[in-house]
């Protein structure tokens, strides 16, 4: 039962952030999103057997390993993402629909072509970088 | 000869994520990663038309990953179907990774190891015969996409990008949930096991959570809305790469699930008919209100994704062997007039309808594989459109299905009107002086690194469109303007950006006059797809 309440808030709280504008809203709330769905596959699993699986362990009360290693991999996965999306987070320019997180001075007029250099190159330094 | 072909299948993921990851480190130096890129990519098409040779007569290829037992391993399973969209995949990465090359794009350091990864988690998605695993490389897929989104994302802005990874990303955790919910029911995750498993009402739920984020994917009529703003922000190029792998990639999962949990059960099938009608014809629509030439082409796929999925909502025989012709049909026909948008806005740095005029007269190369892509989206013999959309309309009829039938008659001859919109506006309107002007402005940008909205400085560009009017001489054939100095001279599409175009184009009226090889590939396809024993024997090894 609690394993069915922490999904549902925790869906029901990332569903919330990522209906947001910021992006580090958004990536927030995947993170909260991801961590749902892995305990949703932990609770696929059954959490009632709990014993170890190996070293000659009875197989009756041995935890379910498969939804283990699943979890294993998509909580990989979703790091590895939620790092690219904090790179789009910082990258490109003041265009987009999300809020900045500290108002910003306006030299967007005195200091157009070569902030617009920069704007070229730092994409593709981050994109290496992923 | 099958023995030795399928411990090879993991090479069609492997070879591509080793080479991508090996170049990531390779000395900076282009031809070296042009010619393996390349070289990799034809590779990975040889060897998918050598499964689609050998899977040709019904066979099943399947290979227990590290030669665990059957049902605990990982299987790697081609079939007519996955052998066929992996030959069409391979071909369309390589010619986009030709145009990436020619237009210079290629020249980034890291996008030789995109497409090659990319096209590498592809092979996995196709050839994985597990939910999980199929998630996987899912992921797979879209790294690297983000990747191109964000360094070939020429309007600086990073909006189109961050929406396409935030769309993605909350469709691939509603798959894995789905696949969660799969195990909690089933206790297991391999699709031959779970052959036919819905018909149980709980395990057909815990399916159709997956089949809904593939839908999201494969921007299914009510979520379909993220494929316009997100394509339409990209580089041109790396549009027409994804319009032939991610959402067809999605629209064959589409299938393969439908066939082998659901095995066509009515109730559901009904509904994905409807959502594919609808999607046909918003799609269609919603392409003939757009004002640029991408949106409006992104909107004729999204009608075209309907299509197909009204071939597997049919489930017949016949309905499944159209839409897969339709499928592979609407990859190259819509790789090939994204190419020729690709080429366009590259060179005219704008690809709205009201500011490019007359191409007609001066581009003929490019406006044959206009006109060859656009009749064959519209259907007209003798293009492939023709052969695969005369199948399906066939196909609903026959399945009793009268009305989806008109539905299908009427929206080509919508696609016909946007595609006669683009010929009037671009093509066949008349060339003036704008049109140079804003050809030079893209070279000045271009030169200056500037980004879309960046502000460009008058003079260069007029003195850069006299340099143009001076340097280049009217193409052959046609007489200097007598009125317009600017009517005949000046900027010309180079050839090199044209040719992947063409290709595919000669591709799309090879598979019309040949339509019979089309059509019995698809069959041989669509037999897999409605009897999935053979399927589910390869793979538990029986």
């Amino acid at each position: 039962m609690s394993l069915a309440l922490s999904i549902g808030v925790l869906t029901a709280a990332g569903v919330y952030l990522v209906l947001q504008r910021g992006m580090i809203r958004i990536i927030l709330g995947f993170v909260l999103l991801t961590h749902a769905v892995n305990l949703l596959i932990i609770a696929a699993g059954g959490v009632s057997r709990r014993e170890a699986p190996f070293f000659g362990g009875d197989t009756s009360v041995a935890a379910d390993a498969l939804p283990q290693a699943f979890v294993l991999t998509a909580i990989v996965i979703a790091f590895a993402i939620t790092v690219v999306m904090a790179t789009f987070a910082v990258v490109g320019r003041g265009d987009d629909d999300t809020e900045p997180d500290h108002p910003e001075p306006d030299d967007s007029a005195s200091s157009g072509p070569s902030a617009a250099a920069g704007g070229v190159e730092s994409p593709t330094n981050s994109g290496d970088a992923s | 000869m099958t023995g030795v072909l399928e411990p090879l299948l993991p090479l069609f993921v492997g070879a591509p994520l080793l080479i991508g990851g090996l170049l990531f480190v390779a000395p900076r130096h282009h031809l070296l990663r042009h010619v393996l890129g390349m070289g990799t990519l034809v590779a990975l098409a040889s060897g998918a038309l050598a499964l689609v040779v050998v899977t040709a007569d019904g066979t099943v290829l399947a290979h227990q990953v590290a030669i665990w037992p059957e049902g605990v391993s990982i299987p790697f399973v081609a079939d007519a179907f996955s052998s066929l969209l992996l030959l069409v995949t391979a071909v369309l990465s390589a010619v986009c990774f030709q145009y990436l090359i020619a237009s210079g794009e290629a020249r980034s350091p890291s996008i030789a190891s995109f497409v090659i990864v990319l096209a590498g988690g592809v092979g996995g998605a196709l050839l994985t015969a597990d939910l999980f695993n199929l998630f996987v490389f899912i992921e797979v897929m879209l790294l690297p996409s983000y990747g191109l989104l964000v360094i070939l994302s020429r309007r600086g802005g990073m909006g189109g990008s961050r929406l396409y990874v935030t769309v993605n990303l909350l469709a691939s955790t509603l798959f894995l949930a789905g696949v969660g919910l799969i195990y909690a029911v089933e206790g297991t995750v391999n699709l031959a096991e779970l052959a036919g498993a819905a018909d149980d009402p709980v395990t057909a739920i815990a399916a159709a959570v997956c089949l809904a984020a593939i839908a999201v994917k494969a921007a299914v009529f009510p979520v379909h809305g993220w494929l316009a703003r997100t394509y339409a922000a990209t580089s041109p190029a790396v549009a027409a790469l994804f319009s032939g792998l991610h959402t067809k990639v999605a629209v064959y999962i589409f299938y393969r699930i439908s066939a082998v949990i659901f095995e066509g059960e009515a109730t559901w099938m009904l509904a994905i008919l409807i959502l594919a009608s609808v999607t046909l014809i918003v799609g269609a629509f919603a392409a003939v209100g757009e004002r640029e030439i991408r949106p409006l082409l992104v909107f004729q796929m999204i009608s075209g994704i309907g299509f197909i999925l009204v071939g597997v909502a049919l489930f017949t025989p016949l309905g499944i062997a159209a839409g897969i012709a339709y499928m592979v049909h609407h990859m190259i026909v819509m790789g090939s007039l994204l190419l020729v948008a690709s080429a366009i806005e590259q060179t005219y740095g704008s690809g709205r309808l009201d500011r490019v005029a007359g191409l007609r007269t001066r581009e003929p190369l490019l406006t044959a594989a206009f006109v060859v892509g656009a009749l064959s989206l519209a259907g007209l013999p003798p293009f492939s459109g023709f052969v695969a959309k005369y199948a399906l309309v066939l196909a609903s009829a026959d399945a009793g299905q009268v009305l989806v039938a008109g539905v299908l008659v009427v929206i080509s001859l919508v696609a016909l009107m946007s595609m006669m919109k683009v010929w009037a506006d671009m093509f066949n309107g008349k060339r003036h002086a704008d049109v140079e002007l804003l050809a030079a402005e893209a070279r000045v940008r271009t030169r200056a690194g500037l980004l879309d909205d960046d502000p460009v400085d008058g003079d260069d560009v007029a003195a850069e469109a006299e340099w143009a009017i001076e340097r280049h001489d009217p193409p052959r054939g046609v007489q200097p303007a007598d009125e317009d100095p600017h009517d005949h001279r000046g900027t010309r599409i180079p050839v090199r950006l044209i040719v992947p175009a063409l290709v595919l184009a000669g591709l799309s009226v090879a598979l019309g006059l040949g339509g019979e090889l089309l059509l019995s590939l698809a069959e041989q396809a669509s037999v897999g797809l409605v009897d999935t024993s053979d399927y589910v024997r390869a793979v538990m090894g029986e």
